[in-house]
């Protein structure tokens, strides 16, 4: 069974507060909490980009997992905030790690790329080996142009995160895959879009809906499917895009909303990068433990969702 | 009650506001409602008239007013 063998994260040091934002937009500090949960988040530097955060933390993620660039078969790379049209970041990153020749495929999947690019390591890991997954966001490019949104803006934060899968699950205490389920539906692709040269478009009540009940569903589904009730489990690493839909899809799976792991007001949304930090940051505290059942889940532009359980053994 | 009066209770019960909103007001922009507040207010509507509405038909529009929202049950019916 494929294995999950370690996470990394990186964000840039700039912290970037409500009261800031709630300066250049007209609106108060509090409201921009109130309506999201977030308290501040991470603007990359100008010379940052998509790739050298998602070089940063690929390289935490090979660290912590005790492995070399050159133990890589395969790097999936999700952005939706990538700097040009193409080539898209993951070519860059894998040359900089060292891997030319290696296989490097963009996932350009806002929000959910990160988990979908989970999903397919667990199958392309039996062909290509250990496959990395990088996501990264320098989302702060797109939302502080000028007019900058009220409804938007704020919710948005830059970083990178990276996931490591092997084909094979080690000894006690590693990670295996169980099962994902992967969704896709354009039906309402208009209603989070980014299209060239222009702000982004968010229908917000129509995200939210259709995330409100599309994430529990997908959890269900694979819960369901792997005879697992939600109860049994440890963490549920999702998607940061606001912590109202955390505990909404926490109270739709009747669990306690404590169990959803949450920085979302350390960090803002970070897009697809947003689930590999927060399952980071999570990895290094508390972390794993033996029969430990983790559920991932995201959701995102197109729409694109699903769900990914993983077990301790 | 009549289906119009059923949803006008969900919608009061869902916003915690008892006030009678104007049927073609948007409870939007009225405040009855927030973006957050539509998903309970859908379940509220399924649960209460026994339907099942498919995520593809989930318009936000389809819900914007009293009687859009009625007219897109009575539709279902």
């Amino acid at each position: 069974m494929p294995a999950i063998l370690g996470f990394g994260a990186y964000v840039p040091s700039r912290v970037v507060t409500n009261a800031e934002l709630a300066a250049r937009l007209n609106c108060e500090a509090g409201w921009i909490l109130d309506v999201s949960g977030i308290e501040e988040r991470r603007y990359a530097a100008p010379e940052e980009t998509v790739m050298s955060m998602g070089v940063a933390a690929a390289e935490q993620c090979l660290e912590r997992a005790v492995m070399k660039a050159s133990d890589l078969g395969m790097i999936l790379v999700s952005s939706g905030s990538s700097e040009r049209r193409f080539p898209g970041p993951a070519a860059s990153i894998a040359h900089t790690l060292g891997l030319d020749g290696v296989p490097a495929i963009d996932l350009p999947i806002a929000s959910a790329g990160s988990l979908f690019g989970m999903a397919l390591a667990t199958s392309l890991s039996a062909i290509h080996g250990n496959v990395l997954v990088i996501a990264s966001e320098k989302m702060s490019a797109i939302v502080s142009r000028d007019p900058m949104e009220r409804g938007v803006a704020p919710l948005f934060g830059d970083g990178a995160g990276a996931c490591l899968v092997g084909p094979m699950t080690g000894p006690e205490g590693s990670v295996q895959v169980v099962d994902s389920v992967l969704h896709s539906d354009g039906t309402f692709a208009e209603d989070l879009r980014l299209e060239f040269d222009a702000p982004l478009q968010m229908n917000g009540r129509s995200v939210i809906l259709q995330a409100s009940r599309k994430i529990p569903s997908a959890i269900g589904e694979l819960l369901e499917r792997t005879a697992r009730p939600a109860s049994a489990v440890k963490v549920f690493l999702m998607h940061q895009a606001n912590q109202n839909l955390l505990d909404r899809v926490a109270r739709a799976l009747e669990v306690d909303t404590a169990r959803f792991y949450s920085n979302i007001r350390r960090y803002g949304n970070t897009s697809s990068a947003s689930m590999l930090i927060a399952a980071a940051e999570w990895w290094s505290d508390p972390g794993p433990n033996k029969r430990d059942l983790i559920c991932f889940a995201a959701f995102g532009a197109g729409f694109h969702w699903g769900a990914l359980l993983a077990e301790v053994v | 009650m009549d289906n119009r009066e059923r949803i006008v209770a969900i919608v009061r019960k869902v916003s915690n506001n008892n006030t009678l909103p104007d049927p073609d007001e948007s409870l939007f922009d009225s405040g009855f409602l927030d973006s957050f507040a539509l998903p309970d207010l859908i379940s509220e509507l399924e649960r209460e008239f026994g339907m099942k509405f498919p995520d593809s038909n989930l318009s936000p529009r389809k819900f914007e007013t009293i009687t859009r929202i009625q007219s897109y049950i009575e539709s279902r019916m």
